[in-house]
């Protein structure tokens, strides 16, 4: 069953186009992670979903509803935590927590208890004393404690040292464990790739991939690391390889999955001394396809 | 030990760079002021009995408790009168002036990580302290020297020179002796807000401790600043010991805060902190108690406020029969009507003001939503199941509430000490239904404001003009005889003055809706803008 689902999403900030034409879908039970840099479009089209923002043409619906219309029905199953965690100065931490889950409509206060100590927030402090790490945790306990359906992170550990990096993936994975669907947006590629089981690539407003990692490592093909005892005078000519750099005495490069047989057959004409291979990591995808869209150049995609 | 202090001229540098607009600004809006006062009371009342006359209304317990006791009553001079009316209004400005600045660049800086910056470099531990103080000094002495040469300047015989420059550094010996005060709380509060507020407490309490003393007991009275500075008799006896007593202890406060500073972590204060509240109590329930809790010190404060200004207007009322008889211009300013007494026909005067001063926090209120908004602390609600609608309807009901509460408190402020004071008493129903009449106006305004949050929140600011355009109208419409259409443009001017006219209810119910309706458009348009960010 789809959860979230946008269909030529577009947003205009005057002239600018900060959207154009999103196709996003997140099923039920599934991490989906977005990534982009920053002002690709990602707190945009999150804040378009929850109606924060009025889209400028294109539908968006979650749960089957409309996001702008239906709103405060879809929030009741919705948690949010945004990117740049603002809060009352004058109020402490324990107080937004209780607000957030009294605007909600009832919490559970055993499991607030447990995520205070979990994250080893001081629910006491003032908000004007909180590091943005700290302010984060307030969000994410917030969130974590509404009984939600769908969560929304919008670059969540941004603020947050390794350690609560991954009590934030637990319980990640124990919302995921309870078939609640979770859309998160990073630009940190470690993250979505521990975490995501389908990813969306967008830039300048647009959404350029869209897939599971498997497939999108299909896609790119493996990264491979050579040395031979003759010099290969064509390797950078050769179909299906691309990035080709001096490596550490040999050479390092990229082949595309369907050209991987042909390209090992040439290569051991030239005597192979050496030969390394490990799938791409979602860093070499997103940099390959930023690499291919600035440039124009098709590859082997 | 001279390690201490390095760096701390290039430090004072810097502070004069930075304020290099703010602290001009605050100087010469000193010597305006107070060479501005001295030319309208010279010009307002021209001859000895004028003033004589005004000196005799200032000699009640209120106002003694007010500005301070009359030392100048049996020779009321200009320059009597301005020492007497102006000098601890001024003064207090003065110590608030050093207040802000000290805590600017005190705890200020500290809390936003600049301090921890200048403390990396090569600089001394206590130089930025000392810096600070330092600046203060020669701030508060150039603001002695400027405000007594600008007031001795006009040329008025009472306001000489050596007098003007007593009043003059009296006002600065004030302002640094607050700057020393405020440099010692820096050292034992735990931030920059902190700081500020207890310092403007411990001022308010200075005034308080000082109105007590001047009423009923002189020890009392020399037991705060604010006090002993008034016994230098200004253009009337010209003491300086006030001025010695403010300096030496401004000195030995410096050294005090210098020390504590020297002794102090980074970041941390001596006074212990209190740890807040773990969970929410029941009132903060939902949006309505958000918004009123965010709101909750500044409406008290702005309530208080709203009384002492009932209060003060109430005790002149006992004098205003003779007054008016003295004035001229006052008579043009109340339009006489057969059948009722010049206080009845003073109320409703009273009340227009009250009521526009008290539409400030009622719109304050409303606009607050612009302000959560543009701190992006509004999405956490609207992402939660919170309408719009409710959201926006929670500000306009804690406005609406606010408005009566001001309404209300400016009353009761009126009665209480008008009623002390006046022979024949009037009914607390006339205090209360002079200003609350002025609810359907407050109301519009309200209305108004949510309407430009709805549709153009960036111009949101059109609606202070708005309203101190009203306030010129309707304070001053008839002394200028603005025609009557005028007065018709703001919505204080279609309020019926109780008790003189009838109350129209056809005008009033039109008002409320139009106020209403104000308010629906404001929310419609909320619910369907984007929410902006900042």
């Amino acid at each position: 069953m789809t959860v979230v689902k946008t269909q030529g999403l577009s947003k205009t900030f005057g002239d600018f186009k900060a959207l154009d034409k999103v196709d996003i879908e997140v099923k039920e039970g599934e991490v989906f992670g977005f990534i982009g840099p920053n002002g690709a479009g990602k707190s945009t089209t999150l804040r378009v979903l929850l109606g924060i923002l009025k889209a400028s043409g294109g539908s968006a619906e979650i749960f089957g509803k409309d996001v702008w219309k239906d709103a405060v029905d879809i929030h009741k199953r919705v948690a949010y935590v945004p990117g740049d965690v603002n809060l009352w100065p004058n109020l402490t931490g324990g107080e937004v927590i209780d607000l957030f889950g009294r605007l909600r409509g009832g919490y559970d206060k055993a499991r607030r208890d447990e995520l205070i100590s979990r994250f080893g927030l001081d629910p006491g402090k003032k908000c004007r004393t909180y590091s943005k790490g700290n302010r984060q945790k307030v969000a994410l306990i917030a969130a974590f404690s509404a009984d939600a359906d769908l969560y929304i992170f919008d670059e969540p550990t941004s603020g947050l040292d390794p350690l609560m990096e991954r009590v934030f993936a637990e319980y990640v994975q124990e919302a995921k464990s309870q078939g609640k669907s979770i859309l998160l947006s990073s630009h940190i590629l470690s993250e979505v790739e521990k975490l995501c089981d389908r990813v969306a690539i967008i830039r300048k407003g647009h959404i350029i991939e869209t897939g599971t990692l498997k497939e999108m490592r299909h896609l790119t093909g493996s990264l491979m690391f050579i040395e031979t005892e003759k010099p290969i005078p064509d390797l950078a000519e050769l179909r299906g390889v691309h990035r080709v750099q001096a490596f550490d005495g040999g050479w390092s490069f990229q082949v595309d999955s369907d050209e991987l047989d042909a390209v090992v057959r040439h290569l051991s004409a030239f005597g192979l001394k050496r030969m390394e291979s490990r799938p791409p990591t979602l860093e070499d995808l997103f940099i390959r396809h930023y690499e291919e869209t600035e440039t124009g150049a098709g590859g082997g995609v | 030990m001279s390690q201490l202090f390095d760096h701390t001229w290039s430090l004072m540098r810097f502070i004069l760079r930075r304020d290099r607009i703010r602290l001009p600004i605050w100087i010469l809006s000193f010597a305006f002021v107070s060479a501005g006062v001295v030319l309208v009371f010279e010009n307002l009342y021209g001859s000895d009995a004028e003033r004589q006359a005004i000196s005799e209304t200032m000699e009640n317990p209120a106002m003694i408790a007010m500005v301070g006791p009359n030392y100048g009553g049996a020779d009321y001079t200009t320059g009597a009168m301005t020492a007497h009316e102006m000098l601890l209004m001024t003064a207090a400005v003065v110590a608030l002036m050093n207040i802000l600045l000290v805590s600017r660049h005190t705890r200020g800086d500290e809390e936003e990580g600049r301090l921890e910056l200048v403390r990396a470099l090569p600089v001394g531990r206590l130089s930025s302290a000392a810096a600070i103080l330092g600046v203060l000094a020669g701030v508060n002495s150039l603001l002695a020297l400027v405000t007594g040469i600008s007031m001795a300047a006009l040329g008025v015989e009472s306001v000489d020179l050596y007098g003007s420059l007593l009043y003059g550094v009296a006002l600065g010996a004030t302002g640094f002796f607050f700057a020393a005060f405020t440099a010692v709380l820096a050292q034992l509060t735990q931030n920059a807000r902190a700081t500020t507020g207890l310092s403007i407490a411990a001022l308010l309490a200075f005034y308080m401790i000082r109105a007590v003393g001047d009423v009923m007991s002189e020890p009392l009275a020399l037991a705060s600043p604010l006090g002993w500075i008034l016994r230098a008799k200004p253009y009337i006896e010209n003491e300086w010991w006030p001025v010695g007593l403010s300096i030496g202890l401004a000195l030995a406060l410096s050294a005090l805060a210098l020390y504590l500073n020297s002794i102090r972590d980074h970041d941390s204060g001596f006074l212990p902190t209190r740890a807040g509240r773990t969970t929410a109590s029941v009132m903060l329930q939902g949006t309505f108690g958000l918004a009123f809790r965010l709101q909750r010190t500044s409406l008290i404060a702005w309530a208080v406020a709203m009384f002492v200004l009932g209060a003060s207007y109430g005790s002149v009322l006992g004098e205003i029969e003779s007054f008016f008889e003295e004035i001229d211009l006052f008579q043009q300013l109340i339009v006489q009507q057969a059948g009722f007494s010049l206080i009845e026909l003073f109320i409703p005067v009273l009340s227009s003001v009250m009521a526009i001063l008290s539409s400030i926090p009622a719109i304050m209120v409303v606009l607050k939503i612009k302000a959560e908004e543009k701190n992006d602390r509004m999405e956490h609600l609207v992402s939660r199941s919170v309408s719009r609608v409710r959201l926006v309807f929670s500000y306009w009901l804690l406005a609406s509430l606010t408005a009566i509460l001001m309404l209300v408190m400016t009353g009761l402020g009126l009665g209480i000490t008008g009623n002390s004071v006046l022979e024949d008493k009037l009914s607390f129903s006339t205090y209360l239904g002079a200003p609350l009449a002025y609810l359907p106006a407050v109301l519009v305004m309200i209305g108004l404001a949510l309407a430009f949050v709805g549709f153009w929140p960036n111009l949101a600011s059109f609606l202070w003009l708005y309203l101190g355009v009203s306030f010129f109208v309707v304070y001053l419409g008839e002394l200028l005889q603005l025609p009557d259409w005028v007065e018709k443009l703001t919505p204080y001017g279609h309020i019926p003055a109780i008790p003189l006219d009838e109350v129209n209810y056809g005008v009033l119910a039109l008002m409320v809706a139009l106020a209403v309706a104000l308010a629906l458009a404001g929310a419609y348009g909320f619910r369907r803008r984007d929410l902006k960010n900042g």
